[in-house]
């Protein structure tokens, strides 16, 4: 494939400020209740029924929850587990994690919780539950860098092994995150949600909330 | 403690250390813990490692103990009850 080809974002989702949205539409809210009570709302909205979802960190928690509805919800992607990639992005990296596992040290800290301090961990919990076998990277930056995502993303489907990508950003540290997933593949799908994959498209979907792009 | 509270002790004490998703009264105490039974894996194993000596203060002696130790929630109240400090029997 070549670097020019057209590349589209099938779909979306957004979790943020205890509302989760499926491209454009208002999927799942819940006001007023602390983010975990509201991640376990949306699970059972979700009707995952995935008990392994119940022991994983909170960044993990966060970002499944976000793939089941780019990837989830009856979805055929039609390709081979290795032609699936994952390209994800954060600015807190695992520290919710690390805070909780440091918080145990005085005493004995707990296994499971330090097998997730890693922010990477998110992609392999999300590979494992959608059988992604492809390319995987995690960034870490200050801010979303979707011009920097749109860069990496395109370079890995000019590779020719990747047919659809997940991507976007997963970010979490106490009562504040952000789970914005696309997506991403050269088929357009005829879908009313499809869109072209650009950094405009991205950054408008991200900021949508915040009205930060016209 | 004796042993029957001892079961249901640690059927809780399981439940809320490995964030399983069942009821204690859906845990059979001789069921396998692992594979086909609670499925538990290799870092609930650790876990479970943990709590023996956080909650009942029993260090496993050797590691090569394990797999029968944690073979279900019996064979785990059979050795905290052969390995409890004095002062706990």
């Amino acid at each position: 494939m070549s670097h020019t080809q057209q590349l589209y974002i099938n779909a979306a989702c957004r979790i943020g400020n205890n509302q989760a949205w499926k491209d454009g539409q208002l999927f799942f809210e819940q006001a007023g209740v602390p983010g975990d009570e509201f991640m376990v709302g949306l699970y059972r909205k979700l009707n995952l029924q995935y008990p392994k979802w119940y022991k994983m960190d909170r960044l993990s928690k966060l970002g499944v929850l976000a793939a089941e509805i780019v990837l989830g919800m009856g979805v055929n992607l039609n390709c081979q587990p290795g032609e699936k990639a994952i390209v994800l992005a954060n600015s807190h990296s695992s520290l919710d994690t690390d805070a909780r596992f440091v918080s145990q040290m005085e005493e004995i800290p707990s296994p499971a919780v330090f097998v997730y301090t890693l922010p990477n961990i998110v992609s392999g919990e999300i590979s494992i539950r959608h059988c992604f076998k492809g390319e995987q990277a995690f960034f870490v930056s200050s801010r979303p860098d979707m011009e920097f995502l749109y860069s990496y993303v395109r370079a890995i489907f000019a590779d020719g092994r990747t047919r659809v990508c997940l991507m976007g950003w997963a970010d979490i540290l106490g009562e504040q995150f952000n789970a914005t997933l696309y997506r991403v593949s050269a088929d357009s799908d005829d879908s009313v949600h499809s869109m072209e994959f650009n950094t405009q498209n991205l950054y408008q979907y991200f900021y949508h909330e915040q009205g930060a792009v016209s | 403690m004796n042993r029957e509270q001892l079961v249901e002790d640690l059927k809780q004490q399981i439940i809320e250390q490995l964030n399983l998703q069942v009821k204690p009264e859906e845990i059979v105490a001789g069921d396998p813990l692992f594979n086909e039974g609670l499925g538990l894996d290799s870092i609930d194993a650790l876990e479970l490692i943990v709590l023996m000596q956080q909650k009942y203060r029993i260090k496993l002696a050797n590691a090569e103990e394990g797999p029968k130790v944690f073979q279900s929630i019996d064979t785990m109240a059979d050795y905290i009850i052969a390995h409890q400090p004095a002062a706990n029997k």
